[in-house]
């Protein structure tokens, strides 16, 4: 079961909750964590185990070769990025800008845009226990996420077909990212907090992931801070409050010294076991 | 000499847009028949992304040579600029077209 935690705000828990539930969860089965936030990755902050493998990763972007080049523009006209430009005696690649639709290439009357690798990231397996986990970190300068992603999550299909769990930390927003990170998966978690701020980008979140037709629920983290409108929302939605994270300055304490909270806050065990049984119901669900 | 000019609007007294990829409109100053043009380029409102790029790319087919601009351009636009022999003049940011004009011609303006 594909599990992604993502949030719209950023800094309301997303890495908290995903760390603490897949370690959680590993103590009964087999789990695997990846920390999709490729851009700024930060599950390993907390999740300390054996590294298994590195891998480089590439993306296709395309190369001028101008002998054969017309210079007609057909490429600069089908990319919807402005990552290949025409001027007078030449063509620009911007390989930052490209999202390896292959079209310019593709297109290309005379094949002067040939598609080359181009390493982008890499990719790392650790292992503590039951638990794998899969960081991917984007090269600095690199500003497509989306690739890295997708690859990302292939090599977990490929490398863990048998797994009971993963999850997915996904990045923070609801833009192109946050869509790679979830549209593949049987439910999503958004982790918010119950302040303004928490509710009206929650709000932006429930809307993308409503538009990609996924179940979902919600985790309030902090709760005890702010207000109630968050709860409020949640029902007058008829959305399902899976779990909440009590506020607490212990908890920040834990967190800054990168430690996993479940094992020294009663609190935060109990949400995750109240997740778990959420999860499970859904597994069984799946099965029959 | 083909002058482009980062703009608010299509005439002199128009205020300059410090922005270069994203600026409303360009403006074109042809010195030798006296002739002032515009280009709309609020296309690029809705580019996610390569709005600097695309918009270097349109001065040159613009047969500009001199850019007058507010902060500007990004690393992408600074390449293709470079490429068409664009040479670029920053900090007219907050002035009109007018002023701009006489800041770089008084040697004013700061070259990019």
């Amino acid at each position: 079961m594909r599990i992604s935690i993502a949030s719209g705000k950023g800094g309301t828990g997303k890495t908290t909750l995903s760390t603490n539930l897949s370690a959680f969860l590993a103590e009964g089965s087999e789990v695997v964590l990846a920390d999709l936030d490729v851009e700024e990755p930060n599950s390993g902050l907390f999740i300390r185990g054996d590294l298994i493998s590195t891998e480089h990763k590439y993306k296709m972007v395309p190369e001028w070769k101008e002998d054969a080049c017309t210079l007609c523009g057909l490429c600069q006209k089908v990319c919807n990025f402005n990552a290949v430009i025409r001027l007078a005696n030449q063509i620009l690649v911007f390989p930052q800008l490209c999202h390896g639709c292959y079209a310019c290439s593709e297109l290309c009357p005379t094949e002067s845009l040939p598609m080359i690798p181009q390493k982008m990231g890499q990719l790392s397996l650790y292992k503590r226990g039951n638990l794998n986990f899969v960081e991917s970190r984007l090269d600095v300068g690199e500003e497509q996420a989306v690739p890295l992603i997708s690859q990302t999550i292939d090599y977990i299909d490929q490398h863990f077909p048998e797994a009971k769990y993963k999850i997915f930390d996904a990045p923070p927003g609801t833009s192109c990212p946050v869509i790679e990170a979830t549209k593949d998966s049987d439910f999503v978690i958004l982790i918010t907090e119950p302040t303004p701020f928490g509710l009206h980008d929650l709000k932006l979140a429930v809307e993308t992931i409503r538009s990609l037709n996924k179940p979902f629920g919600i985790v309030i983290n902090r709760d005890g801070l702010g207000n109630d409108d968050v709860i409020e929302y949640c029902t007058k939605q008829n959305i399902s409050i899976l779990a909440k994270i009590p506020n607490s300055r212990k908890i920040a304490e834990l967190y800054s010294q990168g430690e996993l909270l479940y094992h020294q806050i009663p609190e935060m065990a109990q949400a995750l076991k109240e997740i778990e049984n959420y999860l499970s119901k859904l597994v069984i669900q799946e099965l029959a | 000499m083909r002058i482009a000019f980062t703009t608010k609007g299509t005439d002199w007294n128009s205020p300059m847009d410090p922005r270069f990829g994203r600026t409303a409109f360009f403006l074109i100053y042809d010195e030798e028949k006296d002739e002032l043009i515009h280009f709309d380029n609020s296309a690029t409102e809705g580019a996610a992304h390569g709005a600097g790029p695309k918009a270097a790319q349109k001065l040159f087919e613009l047969k500009a040579t001199v850019l007058i601009t507010g902060n500007g351009p990004g690393g992408n636009a600074g390449t293709v600029l470079e490429q068409v022999g664009v040479k670029s003049y920053v900090g007219a940011g907050e002035m009109n077209v007018q002023e701009a004009y006489k800041a770089y011609k008084n040697n004013e303006l700061k070259a990019f």
